[in-house]
């Protein structure tokens, strides 16, 4: 009976661990694209930038041998496919839904072409936190004192993210960039220059969420191996209103889907597993029908500007 | 000195026709000089790409054959576009087209005759318009993304395209391979021209000879354009924006579930687990360097098409990835997006004040 019990709890502790590390690069993704909203910027090129993280982050760890340097690599691919979408969206005033697809497109066809000579390359295991003692603890254990580098990260990511939005000078003109550009330019704010500097901070995040797909959650590459998280980060941010202690949460709801249904498919119970693989999908665009359909809740903390291009008078 | 965006007083006429040029030119500079970068011969690269496709007969059939769907889609797309419906999920509706298009072929192979591809076709395009109109209920039902419904629904369509084709629809006398059973003749448009040019050639003339009508001359189009212009001028004209945004869904979704039946019933010719090599997402490239106009459409889709063919070839003659073209497509956009600011604004160049005692004063 003991033994039973030790044997579910431990089959428990493996299931939330990988709900926490399926929810990781959806978080880390989801906090660069929300700082860009919160200034006013609708980046849909989360899915491509992603992918180029997640290219650039393992060519760079498996020619150097070192992990760091991938996750460096990773960030600044990141910053340069974003960059691509600042100067075409926001110094050339383009269309920011036309501008994030073409991200996508190209980012995914970029990833593909530099992951060419990789596919099939090892990966390069990062080692994961191991604080003695506490992380012998039952269940709990390695869940908080075990987790691999890049879930720490990610929380206190989402926490400084918080605490600059809504506690510094700084996070106050990205949201008076978001909320009114009109009047932060009238300020004397360089709306565009905020702008830029939010849609570089979301590419560098959504490059280390594709870096630790590609380095830590399934340590190799594959073409298209983002399936599509990069959308879901973007759905997450309108799950969260724009929030980032909802996202946390929203991430692991949505990190649960994605493996319980995994779970559900090698347990083979009689469901096809192309269904339980649509599941991520359908539960994305329930949970953005649930939260849009209260338009008042929603519009409190939607950036009143986002979306819109800004162009100075001069 | 700084440069700086300025409003023109009237849209250039001149920067309408030349922004998509301006953005092909610069995109093949682009690609010359990384073909130079990564030491492949530039210009034989570039003649592989966009000049060896053109110097057969098979080969230009193949490109029409190719172009066919992805101008289908894009047409339906640039509806969309114009009243700024964001819907970028036509890849889920082609598939969704394509499914339902296939239920009589698939589940009786005696049925044939024009009469039978007539309604294989209707069905198709009724698929695509069911699938686009979940996204659309959403957006007016409930407020919900349509860029990002329709999205997902690609990856729910796609699956279930693979559930089909492996699962209940396979051919019991296809070795396992997960396809259907392959189409019967009379399940097939015919051929009209030369050895590959089907009748689908005639469904995407007409759609593009309609959506020029619809657009240009009627009061649909008009209201369409109004509301993707100014939601609140519409609302004062007394056009429905919720009616517009179903309207511009179910015209998109039946040309991508018409471009879907066009394929499976036409170069493919049975149901596979993927039939498109991402036409919805090219179809979202072509409708911009297009400038939403149907005729531009049907340039830039010889134009992408053309890229596609181009992409085998230099895979074959010289080893590029196949992703290649995928960059280019991507990069394409980059360029007609960036471009076309320049119709509404120009450069100029602004002197920084130089501060100082009189100026200051």
């Amino acid at each position: 009976m003991r033994q039973r019990f030790g044997d579910v709890m431990t089959m428990l502790e493996g299931i939330l661990l990988t709900i926490v590390t399926a929810a990781t690069p959806l978080l880390f993704a989801a906090i660069g694209e929300l700082v860009a909203e919160r200034s006013g910027v609708l980046n849909l090129g989360v899915e491509g930038m992603m992918a180029v993280g997640a290219v650039c982050g393992f060519a760079a760890a498996s020619t150097t041998g070192n992990p760091l340097i991938g996750v460096l690599a990773a960030i600044i691919a990141g910053m340069l496919a974003a960059s691509l979408f600042g100067i075409v969206a926001l110094f050339f005033v383009a269309n920011q839904n036309a501008t994030g697809v073409a991200l996508t497109l190209f980012g995914l066809g970029l990833s593909g072409l530099i992951g060419d000579s990789f596919v099939g390359t090892p990966g390069i295991p990062i080692p994961k936190v191991d604080i003695p003692v506490f992380s012998d603890l039952p269940v709990v254990g390695r869940l908080i004192f075990g987790e691999d580098p890049f879930v720490y990260a990610a929380v206190v990511l989402a926490i400084a993210t918080w605490w600059f939005l809504f506690k510094t000078r700084g996070g106050l003109i990205v949201r008076a960039v978001g909320d009114n550009a009109a009047s932060a330019h009238a300020l004397g704010f360089s709306v565009l220059r905020t702008r830029f500097l939010a849609v570089l901070f979301g590419g560098a995040c959504a490059g280390l969420g594709g870096a630790y797909l590609s380095l830590v959650y399934t340590p190799q590459w594959t073409q298209a191996m983002t399936a599509g998280r990069g959308w879901i980060a973007l759905a997450l941010v309108v799950f969260a209103s724009w929030l980032p202690g909802r996202l946390v949460a929203g991430a692991l709801l949505f990190g649960a889907v994605s493996i319980l249904q995994l779970h559900a498919q090698a347990i083979g119970i009689g469901i096809p597993s192309q269904f339980l693989s649509m599941l991520p999908y359908i539960v994305t665009v329930i949970a953005l029908v649930v939260i849009s359909r209260n338009r008042a809740l929603l519009s409190v903390n939607t950036p009143a500007c986002l979306g819109r291009p800004f162009v100075a008078d001069t | 000195m700084r440069i700086v965006l300025e409003r023109r007083l009237t849209p250039s006429r001149n920067m309408q026709y030349l922004s998509p040029l301006l953005a092909i030119v610069l995109s093949l500079v682009t690609f010359f000089i990384i073909f130079v970068l990564s030491g492949i011969d530039p210009l034989k690269a570039l003649y592989i790409y966009f000049v060896e496709p053109l110097t057969a007969v098979w080969s230009i059939e193949d490109l029409l054959v190719k172009a066919v769907p992805i101008i289908l889609i894009a047409i339906g797309l640039a509806f969309c576009y114009q009243s700024a419906v964001w819907n970028i999920g036509a890849e889920g509706q082609l598939a969704a087209g394509a499914l339902a298009g296939s239920i009589i072929p698939v589940m009786f192979p005696s049925l044939q005759g024009p009469a039978v591809i007539t309604a294989m076709i209707l069905m198709g395009i009724a698929g695509g318009m069911a699938y686009a109109a979940i996204p659309a209920i959403l957006k007016i039902r409930f407020n919900a993304n349509e860029t990002l419904t329709t999205l997902m629904l690609v990856y729910v369509a796609n699956l279930f395209l693979d559930y089909m084709a492996r699962g209940p629809w396979r051919d019991p006398a296809g070795f396992n391979f997960p396809n259907s059973r392959p189409f019967s003749e009379g399940q097939i448009l015919p051929v009209i021209a030369g050895d590959s040019v089907r009748l689908s050639i005639v469904f995407m003339l007409v759609a593009v000879v309609v959506a020029w009508f619809l657009t240009t001359k009627t009061m649909t189009g008009f209201k369409i354009r109004v509301l993707g212009l100014s939601p609140r001028a519409g609302s004062f004209g007394g056009f429905s924006r919720d009616k517009m945004v179903m309207l511009t869904f179910l015209i998109s979704g039946g040309l991508a579930g018409l471009a879907g039946i066009c394929e499976v019933a036409g170069p493919i010719g049975q149901l596979r687990t993927t039939v498109s090599p991402g036409y919805g997402f090219t179809a979202i490239i072509v409708a911009f360097l297009g400038r939403l106009h149907p005729f531009g459409i049907l340039i830039a889709g010889l134009l992408l098409a053309l890229s596609y063919m181009g992409g085998e070839g230099a895979q074959v003659a010289i080893g590029l990835s196949d992703q290649t073209t995928q960059v280019f497509q991507g990069m394409l956009l980059f360029y007609v997006l960036a471009c076309d600011s320049f119709i509404y604004y120009r450069l100029k160049f602004v002197r920084e004040p130089v501060l100082d005692a009189a100026t200051v004063r």
